[in-house]
C-alpha cells in the first residue's frame, strides 16, 4: 500500500472521494508522523490526533451517506498556533498566552474544518509571529527537518514566523499546514524547507481570531508541497468575513480550476533593486534559472524599477513594531492568560511584572521599539515618516504594474542558516526579510515555491509577486516554475 | 536620535514592562542599533506625499444597529469573556486594589 504520508491535498482529497483508502486511514497515518517526530522537530505545541480522526470520521461517514465533500474533505492539516481554536490552547508561543483556551474559533480555521479538514495540533512558531527562523518561541526551536550534505550535524532553521509550518509540510507530518505572513513569514519558512506557500492580496484571508501582531500587514495563507494544493487550500481559507473590517468583499475566484503553466502573453517584471550586495551567488543562479523557466513558458522578461526597495526594511521595522505595541497592550493580566502579582503589588506593578514575565526578549523589543516610535516628539519623524515612505514602495508597485503582470524576485538572499547563526544580532536576523518585506508593505499577493536544491543540498525558493487580487496571476507562474524545476528533493529522514 | 538608559527605561514604563537595570544597559545598544539603521528613512523625499492608511482601497462598513447583530460575539456571553480570566470573581474580572 502507499505511504499516504507522501500525499499532498489534492491526491488524499481524490483518494477519499474514490474510496481508495479511507479519511480515518489518512489522520492515522499522519497522526503516527507528528507523534514520532515531537522530540527531534518540536513542529508541534499541542497535537490533536483526536481531533484529526473525529473529522475523518466524519468525512467518511458523508462519504458513506452519499453527501457532498468539501474541498479539504480528508484532508488533516497543522494549523499554526496563532489562530485561535476553540477549547484547544492557542498560545502564539508565548508564556503570556500559556493555558489559553479561547472560547471561540477564528474565521480561517472554521472554514477549513467546514470543508472537511481535520487538525493534527498546533504547530510552534515565533513567539507572536516575531522572527525569521523560530528560535522565539517560548515552548524551543523548531528543527528543520533539512540538513546541510557537508558531513556536518548542524541543526538549521526551518524559517519564521512559520517554522512549525514548513518542518511539518516538509517531513511529512501534515500535507499543509496553515501559515500567517506580516513580512514574509510563510515566503521564507517556505523557500527553506522546499515546500510552496501563498500569501493572498491584504484581506482575503479574514483575521478575526488570529492573534495580531501587525494589523495592516498581517495575512493568513496556507503552505503545502505544491501549487495546486496551495490553490485548493486557499480557496478553503478565503472569503469576506463582516467581523474583519479590513476584510475584503469579494467572490473567492476558482484558483484550482483556474490553473495554467502557459504564460504566453505575460509579462515578467525582474526588479533591478533586488540585485543587492549580500545576496548569495546560488541565490541569484536560481533566479537567473528562473527567468529562463518563465521564458520557456511563454512569458516576455521585462526589467523593471522598484526605487524604494532599499527603505522597505526600514519602513517595516518602524510600522511593524508599532502596531506590535499597540496590539500587544491587550496581554495585561486581567482578561486571560498569564498574571504575575508580586506580594503588594498595585494594578500598574502588575501589568509590568505579568509582561515582563510572560514576553520574550524579540517581543519585548519590538514593543519598546514600537513605543518609542509612537510617542510624543517621536512619532512624525519615525513613523509618519515610515507611513509615508510605505505610500512610496506602494506607489512603486503600481507603477511597475504598467509593464508587467508578475514579479519574479527570490524569496530570500540565502539559504537556510544554523540555528544560533543569526541570533544574536537581531539587525542581521531582520535583513534576511529584503525580498519579502516590499510585497507586505503593498498588501500585494506573493508565493514562494522551490527552485532546486545548492551545493550543500539545501532548497531554495523563487518568488512571485502579483498585482492586488490576482493570486491567479502569482499561482500560474508558480505553477510554470513548478513544471519546471521538478522538485522532488525531501529531507532524508534522521528524526 | 538615539537613545539613553533613562530614556529606555522611560519607555518600558510606558510599555508597561518591568526592567531591571541590567536588562536596560543591555537594551540601550540594541535599539540603538535598530534606530540608527531606520533612520535612513529620513533621506526619501516624501514632499506631496501623503500617510498611508490602507493598502488596498477598502470602504469601513457599518453594521446594522441591532442589539447581537452577530450571535457569535454579541451579547450574553459573560461566562465565556471570563472563562480564560486569571482571577473572575462574582462575575467580573478581578484585579488588585487600586483605590486606597
Amino acid at each position: 500500500m502507499t505511504d499516504l504520508t507522501e500525499l499532498g491535498v489534492a491526491a488524499i482529497r481524490e483518494g477519499v472521494a474514490k474510496g481508495d483508502f479511507t479519511a480515518v486511514e489518512v489522520a492515522e497515518a499522519f497522526n503516527a508522523n507528528v507523534a514520532a517526530a515531537q522530540p527531534a522537530l518540536n513542529a508541534f505545541i499541542v497535537a490533536t490526533p483526536e481531533k484529526a480522526l473525529e473529522a475523518a470520521g466524519a468525512v467518511d461517514a458523508d462519504r458513506a451517506a452519499g453527501k457532498p465533500l468539501g474541498k479539504m474533505a480528508g484532508v488533516p492539516i497543522g494549523m499554526k498556533d496563532l489562530f485561535a481554536t476553540k477549547g484547544v490552547q492557542t498560545t502564539a508561543a508565548s508564556h503570556i498566552l500559556e493555558g489559553f483556551k479561547p472560547e471561540y474559533e477564528s474565521t480561517v480555521s472554521q472554514k477549513l474544518w467546514d470543508a472537511g479538514a481535520g487538525m493534527l495540533g498546533k504547530l510552534n512558531l515565533d513567539q507572536f509571529a516575531m522572527g525569521s527562523s523560530n528560535e522565539t518561541s517560548y515552548f524551543g526551536n523548531v528543527i528543520s527537518p533539512w540538513k546541510r550534505k557537508d558531513g556536518g550535524n548542524a541543526s538549521l532553521a526551518p524559517g519564521g514566523s512559520s517554522g512549525g509550518s514548513s518542518a511539518a509540510v516538509s517531513a511529512r507530518l501534515a500535507p499543509a499546514a496553515t501559515g500567517t505572513d506580516t513580512g514574509g513569514s510563510i515566503r521564507q519558512p517556505a523557500a527553506f524547507t522546499g515546500i510552496a506557500g501563498i500569501k493572498p492580496t491584504y484581506g482575503r484571508c479574514s483575521r478575526w481570531g488570529i492573534v495580531a501582531f501587525a494589523s495592516s500587514l498581517d495575512q493568513a495563507g496556507p503552505m503545502a508541497r505544491d501549487v495546486r494544493d496551495c490553490a485548493i487550500m486557499l480557496e478553503a481559507m478565503a472569503g469576506f468575513d463582516p467581523k474583519d473590517s479590513t476584510s475584503l468583499d469579494m467572490p473567492v475566484p476558482a484558483w484550482e480550476a483556474g490553473l495554467s503553466g502557459d504564460l504566453k502573453g505575460k509579462k515578467v517584471g525582474i526588479p533591478r533593486e533586488y540585485r543587492m550586495d549580500g545576496t548569495a551567488d546560488e541565490i541569484v543562479k536560481s533566479w537567473e534559472q528562473g527567468i529562463a523557466w518563465l521564458k520557456d513558458a511563454g512569458a516576455e522578461i521585462v526589467d523593471i524599477s522598484l526605487p524604494h526597495t532599499k527603505y522597505a526594511l526600514p519602513t517595516y521595522y518602524i510600522i511593524a513594531p508599532a502596531e506590535a505595541s499597540s496590539n500587544l497592550a491587550r496581554y495585561d493580566g486581567v482578561r486571560y492568560g498569564l498574571r504575575d502579582l508580586p506580594d503588594g503589588a498595585g494594578l500598574q506593578d502588575m501589568y509590568a511584572a505579568t509582561r515582563a514575565a510572560g514576553f520574550g526578549p524579540e517581543v519585548k523589543r519590538r514593543i519598546l521599539i514600537g513605543t518609542y516610535v509612537l510617542s510624543a516628539g517621536f512619532y512624525d519623524a519615525y513613523y509618519t515618516q515610515a507611513q509615508k515612505v510605505r505610500t512610496l514602495i506602494s506607489r512603486d508597485f503600481k507603477e511597475a504594474w504598467a509593464h508587467c503582470d508578475v514579479i519574479l524576485a527570490p524569496t530570500t538572499p540565502s539559504a537556510s542558516f544554523a540555528l544560533g547563526e543569526k541570533s544574536a544580532d537581531p539587525l542581521e536576523m531582520y535583513l534576511n526579510d529584503v525580498f519579502s518585506v516590499p510585497a507586505s508593505l503593498a498588501g500585494l499577493p506573493a508565493m514562494s515555491v522551490p527552485a532546486g536544491l545548492n551545493l550543500e543540498g539545501l532548497p531554495l525558493g523563487l518568488q512571485i509577486i502579483g498585482k492586488p487580487f490576482d493570486e491567479q496571476g502569482v499561482l500560474n507562474a508558480g505553477l510554470a516554475i513548478e513544471q519546471r524545476a521538478g522538485f522532488t528533493a525531501k529531507p532524508e529522514k534522521w528524526w | 536620535m538615539s537613545v539613553d538608559t533613562a530614556t529606555v527605561a522611560k519607555i518600558a514604563a510606558l510599555a508597561r514592562i518591568k526592567v531591571s537595570e541590567a536588562e536596560v544597559a543591555a537594551m540601550v545598544p540594541e535599539l540603538n542599533g535598530i534606530l540608527a539603521w531606520v533612520e535612513q528613512l529620513g533621506e526619501v523625499d516624501v514632499t506631496g506625499v501623503e500617510p498611508m492608511t490602507a493598502v488596498i482601497e477598502n470602504h469601513l462598513r457599518l453594521r446594522e444597529d441591532v442589539i447581537d447583530a452577530d450571535p457569535l460575539t454579541g451579547g450574553n456571553k459573560r461566562d465565556a469573556v471570563l472563562a480564560n480570566a486569571p482571577a473572575a470573581e462574582h462575575g467580573f474580572f478581578g484585579v488588585p486594589k487600586v483605590i486606597e
